[in-house]
């Protein structure tokens, strides 16, 4: 029970010397009638940072939950430090310094940091001396790498980047010479990532082994020295991140060429279409988050609004679409006031023409539980039958058109929601929305979750309503989505539009230092970033390439 | 002046009695509930062990074989309610319920069967049951006022349950917030996958709360038959488990509120058995029906308006799966 921490006593001395800090051979797993992971190999060499990438089911995570002892493997063998282990479970993968950090992250929101520090790893049958042995120990942690937290702080009180810390904490506490993080950055603002990049360049520069999986490419290749791409649950490629391009990691990912950029022609704006005049918007408690916001968008445009999360984008989005009421102002379509307040200001959103794809398709823009041809028709049901009957025949029909169009796979109408993909999951509601023809569309992270060969799709989708004379609201926190679909850039910075761009000619670090705010004459710094770099991501992504990093041994 | 402080000691009195039972089951549910598994069948639970008790004491003539047997009979259901919730990961409050059911049934059944007394056990008398300890002092402290009255009456002079239910209240507010189990207990009622991560068995922890929570109930059903009463009567444990729920819901699920809220309602029952009969100016003479019910009235009131959100443990109710 006891003694896991530092968790050495497993690890003997003698191997150290090997170069793989990790060998996976031959690593077979089957779920059900599915294939999860194919006769994996898979080497990774100590002190290293190495990507795996692969779109979503390719069978990333459930690789790396054989690594941590989640799931036992069918067939194959696990080497660390070049010596083979059966690791049962997740305390065995924590013995052999084996530490992950989940997408979800695994603590307990009522406890306190150091309580989720020790939970687990305890070396005493009574809390207080561990949590005071504990207490040092993490402050030595936070002066070696950067994560400093305070240690009393009760964890629902902490910002998504501040919990991604202490589970970073929690897997070095234990004594985890390589650390595996799945989806790192998904849940991160630009900074807190930012932030997350400079501990990993820290860790690594101690020593430590990282395995980052990601299906960021951008993150790839700044951050990896190497990088592993999976498909269908087979390792297709590993390569030297300094010998690929993000061009050839996505073909390896998908099985076929993608387009990276998006392509489009110039836009034709024609009349103005959606108009938002001095829109004020309170969030759930009463604070102003959108302060008094003025733009229009116009027929065959898209106006993207650029801006670190939690700036004021959701709650103008849900205004907008008459999710939520608005304190004051107007939003108009087609020169036509909507009137949005009471409980069913989205129905007469939908009415006076405008659509809306929200930003969590899970929250908000399906039910999960319901089958495929059921969601197609939410928020429209009305046009299928009369009075209180459903004119099934005809939904399923016109569900069965959009899934064709949409290229939705499984093509099965009546396979439950949350079975599909989160791709093809935002395919549904993409289809359900665009194809009720209306005259603005309003889109909020259209590509958040969702794998590379289908992000080409929506984003073509949404070139197509432009350039068939709707007016497109686009609200992002990927720039790069930002910038590629874009013909107008929008900031907003604390729920006030502090600046237009043009996509073509934006520069990327003036965008990056507008949407923190610290634009000009305007600092304010953003917690989370450390002093010495309160500039956008792009900067510190590129100082820790690893082709910079001339000066450290790579091996 | 003398007479009042005489009546308010006996209803003091009585609370201490009438609050043991409660606060044995509420600090059961408390380590079940705490570890994730929903326990509204702690009534069954108090109801079985009370009948086991009584009728292990009857046969054996010794009160210890008999709160061993109440013990023993409340493992048993929570073992079946833990084979149940944790293992086949069905739904905790109708196995729980079930559970209630199967004890109403089961000990009128075999108290038939085996007395044939009508569901009644054999009057137990002596060793058969928990005496009353005095305290060593009491008898010559009698006679100082207040003093005498409160350490002779109230503190001195009840059964050994009773005493190890107000230990077991600091005893489990120490396991739970200053040791190891503790930790992993309630972290495996708020995540357990923060628990299966940090490589400890979930359903290990489960039964372990189970065993506790079994434990404790087994004692406070074996002081309603053994130590209170004098034999077990058809259904006596009457609703106490359920209140006992409440205590826990009211106390936010934790241990020094919850001795405090059973209090509250022992309290309310004492009231309640000296009120009765007793005519009132205006009103005149309460009908025993309207006393009886103070005690519930006040639960659905309280829980209704006074106590706000009780935020339960998050992963309580929830069957633990390893998700894919």
């Amino acid at each position: 029970m006891t003694g896991l921490n530092p968790a050495n006593e497993q690890r003997s001395p003698g191997t150290a010397a090997s170069a793989l800090a990790i060998e996976l051979v031959g690593i077979n797993k089957h779920f059900g009638p599915v294939h999860a992971n194919r006769d994996i190999h898979l080497a990774i060499k100590r002190g290293t940072v190495h990507g795996i990438v692969g779109e979503n089911g390719a069978g990333k995570s459930t690789l790396m939950s054989i690594l941590y002892g989640f799931y036992t493997a069918d067939s194959g063998t696990i080497m660390v430090d070049g010596v083979e282990h059966k690791i049962t479970d997740s305390r065995h993968a924590l013995a052999l310094g084996i530490g992950m950090v989940h997408q979800h992250f695994m603590l307990v929101d009522n406890f306190t940091v150091l309580e989720n520090v020790v939970l687990g790893a305890e070396d005493s049958a009574l809390l207080r001396p561990t949590l005071n042995r504990a207490r040092d120990h993490l402050k030595q942690l936070a002066r070696d790498y950067g994560l400093e937290i305070d240690p009393d702080a009760v964890v629902e009180n902490l910002s998504v980047g501040q919990q991604q810390r202490v589970e970073i904490l929690k897997a070095l506490y234990r004594g985890a010479e390589t650390l595996i993080l799945d989806e790192p950055t998904g849940v991160l603002t630009p900074a807190e990532a930012d932030h997350l990049f400079r501990i990993l360049g820290k860790l690594r520069a101690e020593g430590k082994t990282i395995i980052l999986i990601t299906h960021k490419l951008r993150e790839i290749m700044a951050i990896t020295d190497e990088v592993s791409v999976m498909r269908q649950g087979e390792m297709v490629a590993t390569l030297a991140t300094a010998q690929t391009s993000p061009e050839q990691l996505a073909e390896l990912m998908v099985g076929r060429r993608v387009l990276l950029r998006v392509e489009k022609g110039a836009a034709t704006p024609g009349a103005v279409l959606l108009e938002v005049e001095n829109l004020v918007v309170t969030d759930d408690f009463g604070v102003p988050r959108v302060k008094s916001v003025n733009f229009q968008v116009r027929s065959g445009e898209i106006v993207g609004i650029a801006g670190v999360a939690g700036n004021g984008q959701s709650e103008l989005l849900e205004a907008i679409a008459g999710m939520r009421d608005q304190q004051s102002g107007e939003v108009r379509v087609k020169g036509k006031a909507l009137s949005l307040e009471g409980d069913d200001g989205a129905a007469r959103a939908r009415a006076a023409g405008l659509a809306h794809v929200p930003e969590d398709r899970l929250r908000m823009g399906l039910v999960t539980n319901f089958s495929a041809w059921e969601n197609t028709i939410l928020g429209y049901q009305d046009q299928y039958g009369a009075g209180p009957g459903l004119d099934i025949a005809k939904a399923r029909a016109s569900a069965s058109e959009y899934m064709k169009k949409f290229d939705v796979r499984p093509a099965n109408l009546d396979l439950k929601t949350s079975n599909f993909s989160g791709g093809n999951q935002q395919k549904l509601v993409l289809a359900r929305e665009m194809e009720r023809d209306p005259d603005v569309l309003i889109v909020g992270q259209p590509t958040r979750g969702v794998d590379i060969g289908a992000i080409e799709f929506i984003h073509n989708q949404i070139i197509k309503m432009r350039d068939a004379g709707k007016a497109i609201l686009l609200v992002s926190v990927e720039l790069d989505e930002i910038r590629s679909l874009s013909d107008r850039i929008l900031v907003i910075f604390d729920g006030q539009i502090v600046g237009e761009a043009d996509p073509a000619t934006a520069d990327e670090t003036e965008l990056g230092l507008r949407m923190t705010g610290s634009h000009k004459d305007h600092v304010v710094t953003e917690p989370g970033t450390l002093p010495e770099h309160e500039t956008p991501i792009q900067q510190t992504l590129v100082q820790m390439s690893p082709k910079d990093n001339s000066g450290r041994d790579t091996n | 002046m003398e007479q009042l402080l005489v009546d308010i000691t006996l209803i003091l009195d009585s609370t201490v009695r009438l609050a043991v039972p409660l606060i044995l089951a509420s600090l059961a549910g408390l380590y079940s509930e705490r570890s994730g598994i929903v326990d509204i069948g702690l009534e069954g639970k108090l109801l079985a062990a009370a009948f086991a008790a009584a009728a292990m004491s009857a046969v054996t003539g010794s009160a210890w074989l008999g709160l061993l047997a109440g013990i023993g009979a409340a493992l048993m259901f929570s073992g079946i309610h833990g084979l149940a919730s944790i293992n086949f990961k069905g739904n905790q409050t109708i196995s729980g319920v079930a559970l209630n059911f199967l004890a109403a049934g089961l000990t009128t059944f075999l108290g038939q069967s085996w007395f044939k007394r009508g569901g009644y056990t054999p009057q137990l008398s002596g060793d058969q049951r928990f005496n009353p300890i005095n305290l060593p002092f009491a008898e010559q402290l009698r006679d100082v006022p207040v003093i005498g009255q409160i350490y002779g009456e109230l503190i001195s002079g009840h059964n050994i349950i009773t005493y190890f239910a107000f230990v077991a209240v600091p005893a489990t507010a120490w396991v739970l917030f200053r040791t190891r189990f503790g930790l992993r207990l309630r972290a495996v009622g708020e995540n357990p996958k923060a628990i299966d991560t940090a490589g400890i068995s979930v359903t290990r922890l489960r039964y372990q709360a189970l065993i506790i929570t079994a434990v404790l109930v087994g004692i406070g059903g074996a002081y309603l038959s053994i130590a209170q009463s004098a034999g077990f009567n058809n259904n006596m444990s009457a609703g106490r488990g359920y209140i006992a729920l409440a205590a826990l819901i009211f106390a936010k699920w934790r241990p020094g509120p919850a001795l405090l809220v059973c209090l509250m309602f022992g309290f309310l029952d004492a009231v309640q058995f000296r009120i009765q009969g007793q005519v009132f100016p205006i009103i005149g003479e309460v009908p025993v029906q309207a006393i009886q019910a103070l005690p519930y009235i006040l639960t659905v009131v309280l829980l209704a308006g006074f106590i706000g959100r009780a935020v339960a443990p998050k992963a309580a109710g929830v069957p633990y799966t390893k998700e894919r």
